[in-house]
């Protein structure tokens, strides 16, 4: 009777097909395993065939098993059972691709060095046919010594004989056999660090600077480097330097062990690869290419989201009336309409958004041209310091931050991606969008010259394009200053997308914002909502909200509603925040703004979407729908603007100086990082408090710097003009 | 003897030497590319850079300055 209980690791390289191939055998028995202290997160599956019950562990797709960083170090660290969560796999499952079986198989041979039984699938028969390679199974299992599956995951073919040859166990092969002089080290470095695996050792020896050379010295010896640089000349020296010993000796044992089992045609022939990459990496059409496929990313996370978005948010209007309309007046009801409902529904209201990038994005990875986009960018992104993977996060982030944060994981160096998350939230957002329609309709539009409300507009896009970039570059010559990484990346061969894989990936960057983000952006809501809220009393002790309800009911008479607007405006005034900001009214005055713009932009960090309402509030005309600022035939809003422009031109300063506090406003908020769920996403991706904290700090000094030097400027130039 | 970046699209050569750092020519190893291998420059990026190699069956793209560390013999 075999062990009922078989833990099987799945490892090859990326864009092997081994997400095809999860998903082929574990179909729904699917989760994400998070790992403390990286960003690292693994699928499990599970089935069961006769009678054994599998646990399917899929490792991050990688080349080789010579770890770089921490995150490298969790796939090497589980296969040799270092982790405490997971126990070590019984078998290991490695996937090689048909029509690049050389290449493939050096991960393979560092796999066999772990001891451990393997089963080797092969992958993309039908393209190594196609091409003329022919793989005979049976002669190259007895070259490698383990069973050898030849498989076509997303049409089932073969899935039956791989499930049975995991039953049986696998073999335990012999690896490749290194020259004397290497085994000779070996040896030397294991009896010195006996507690350290062999595997580990190797390793050691191997990666010049690596992350186990760096961990083992700050843990075990000190001398570790002086040692290992002695060893490493004296390998160089009897002709075995490590830069090129592993390659030759890996390679060559490959070469006799595909010899008889895999031939390929003389010549090799022109692929349907090839011929795509003539035009999608040709200098002219290729970056015509690239051109529309982003536009349509862009367009489609604008477009084809709103009716969604609007959905929700009516979804939203329309939970909160049924509430009000069978709950008392009360903080219960204002905490569940105003804090929970309106929490709720501006977690999900990204949603849409999220998923339809991540639609795009996993059509673009699983299809190849991820990696040209990559290509045809790079030189521009490395001008500010990034690499081209950098760009579509960037770019994404121009409709939100928050997918464009979680699709930043396509970038592997830590640092690199790090930068880029920083950076992505001064974009301009489809959120700020309101604010900036609001101000220009205000004050930039009626008695100015037609094209003047559009080219600010793009002016404030133009702030996130130019400012983004410069602290990128900062950034990357400061704080995350390093070796630049290397560029070097594989272009996959183009393939057509599978279904599942792209469900697979669209509904984990879904599940993993509202679960994980959602929490973080409830609380900050709910905390704006009290202390907008409290103190609910006027000085006499009558609740503000009796008094609004009893003004707003149907046979109250004419001019209560706009009453009812006016207290709305107290309440909010005598608030918490409220006092708060008239409080701060002497550090908004350098900006030229009063109490309210004030109490509307620290209302508005948890969700800039907020700043229009608030400021209906504030100014007595009853909370304003954002999406109806630039509608004229929406009451509020051009109530609004009419009794903004109104006090605005009663008050010394604003009436003088209205356009440039007006553009100071906006410039504040291009800058400003008033994004509850931004923060909660770059807080989950990058696994600690510290950049968070540090976006938030060093977004709302440059908004507060960028208002300030915009206001200042527009005073000294309309005094200049003679007013 | 030439490097890497110096050969136009179209060219091909054999590798006889990498000089860049360990983790350069051990990533570039492990995509294939080592002393004795035959490659091909297939395009560059619209700027000029990267470049696009093809390597047997893999294509990869690396910089101008990492590729100007690959020493080869053009054929």
């Amino acid at each position: 009777m075999p062990s009922a209980h078989l833990r099987v690791a799945l490892v090859g390289n990326p864009n092997a097909g081994k997400s095809t191939l999860f998903n082929a055998l574990s179909g729904l028995r699917q989760h994400v395993g998070n790992y403390p202290g990286v960003t690292v997160e693994m699928k499990k599956g599970r089935f069961t065939y006769h009678g054994i019950d599998f646990t399917l562990i899929d490792l991050p797709g990688t080349y080789s098993l010579a770890p770089r960083s921490p995150d490298e170090m969790v796939a090497v660290d589980l296969l040799l059972g270092r982790r405490a969560e997971e126990a070590a796999p019984d078998l290991i499952l490695a996937v090689i691709d048909a029509s690049n079986v050389d290449r493939h198989l050096y991960l393979t041979t560092q796999l066999m060095e772990l001891g451990l039984p393997m089963v080797v699938a092969v992958t993309m028969t039908d393209t190594a046919a196609a091409q003329g390679i022919a793989l005979d199974a049976a002669k190259l299992a007895a070259a490698l010594g383990v069973p050898v599956v030849p498989v076509l995951a997303s049409r089932g073919v073969g899935m039956d004989a791989l499930r049975a040859a995991l039953c049986h166990g696998g073999l335990v092969p012999v690896p490749p056999k290194f020259p004397d002089a290497v085994t000779g080290e070996l040896d030397a470095l294991v009896a010195a660090y006996p507690l350290v695996p062999r595997f580990l050792v190797q390793r050691l020896l191997f990666d010049v600077g690596g992350h186990i050379e760096t961990w083992l010295t700050q843990t075990l010896a000190a001398t570790l480097p002086a040692e290992l640089t002695a060893a490493r000349q004296r390998l160089a020296a009897a002709g075995c330097a490590v830069s090129g010993v592993e390659a030759r000796t890996r390679y060559g044992w490959i070469r006799l062990a595909t010899a008889g089992a895999v031939t390929k045609p003389a010549t090799r022939l022109t692929t349907r690869t090839d011929r795509i990459d003539r035009v999608l990496t040709h200098k002219v059409w290729g970056t015509l290419a690239f051109l529309v496929v982003m536009f349509l990313v862009f367009q489609s996370i604008f477009v084809w989201a709103k009716p969604f978005m609007d959905a929700i948010d009516s979804g939203r209007g329309w939970v909160g009336d049924l509430l009000g309309s069978h709950m008392a007046a009360g903080p219960l009801r204002s905490l569940l309409i105003d804090g929970v409902i309106k929490g709720v529904g501006s977690v999900l209201v990204f949603l849409p958004q999220i998923l339809i990038l991540f639609a795009f994005i996993a059509v673009l990875e699983d299809c190849g041209y991820m990696a040209r986009a990559a290509f045809l960018m790079d030189k521009v992104m490395s001008r500010c310091g990034l690499n081209g993977k950098s760009f579509i996060p960037l770019l994404s982030s121009v409709a939100c931050a928050v997918p464009a944060i979680l699709s930043t994981r396509v970038i592997e160096n830590r640092r690199d991606r790090l930068a880029t998350i920083v950076v992505a939230p001064l974009m301009s957002c489809s959120a700020r969008l309101p604010v900036y329609a609001l101000f220009i309709g205000s004050f930039l539009r009626d008695g100015y010259a037609w094209w003047l409300p559009g080219v600010t507009l793009f002016g404030m896009y133009l702030i996130g394009f130019l400012v983004a970039p410069l602290v990128a570059l900062l950034l990357k010559r400061t704080l995350l200053r390093g070796e630049t990484p290397l560029f070097v990346m594989e272009l996959p061969a183009y393939k057509v997308p599978t279904l599942k894989t792209v469900l697979f990936r669209v509904y984990d960057a879904g599940s993993a914002f509202v679960k994980r983000a959602g929490t973080i952006i409830l609380a900050s809501m709910a905390l704006i909502w009290a202390s907008l809220y409290f103190p609910h009393h006027d000085a006499a002790g009558v609740s503000y909200p009796d008094r609004i309800e009893t003004l707003e009911a149907d046979d109250a008479p004419e001019g209560a509603k706009a009453e009812a607007a006016q207290l709305q405006g107290e309440w909010k005034r005598n608030s918490y925040l409220g006092r708060v900001g008239r409080g701060l009214e002497p550090a908004f005055a350098p900006l030229g703004w009063d109490w309210k713009i004030g109490v509307a932009a620290l209302a508005s960090f948890p969700a800039r979407e907020v700043m229009v309402g608030t400021f209906g509030i504030l100014y007595g005309v009853g909370e304003v729908d954002a999406k109806e600022v630039d509608n004229p035939d929406d009451e509020k809003a051009a109530g609004l603007k009419a009794t903004l422009r109104k006090e605005w031109a009663d008050d010394p300063i604003r009436g003088k100086y209205g356009v440039s506090v007006a553009l100071s406003v906006m410039v504040f908020f291009a800058l400003c990082c008033q994004c509850g769920s931004t923060l909660a996403v770059i807080r989950r991706e990058t696994r600690s408090w510290s950049w968070p904290v540090f976006t938030f700090t060093y977004m709302t000094l440059l908004a507060y710097l960028g208002g300030f030097v915009t206001f200042q400027l527009g005073r000294v130039l309309t005094d200049a003009l003679g007013g | 003897m030439a490097t890497l970046n110096e050969l136009r699209p179209g060219e091909s050569a054999r590798v006889v030497s990498l000089s860049g750092t360990p983790s350069l020519i051990q990533r570039l190893a492990e995509l294939g590319m080592f002393e004795g291998e035959t490659l091909t420059v297939v395009a560059l990026a619209p700027l000029g850079d990267p470049i696009e190699v093809h390597l047997g069956n893999t294509r990869l793209t690396l910089r101008q300055q990492e590729a100007a560390t690959v020493t080869v013999e053009p054929l």
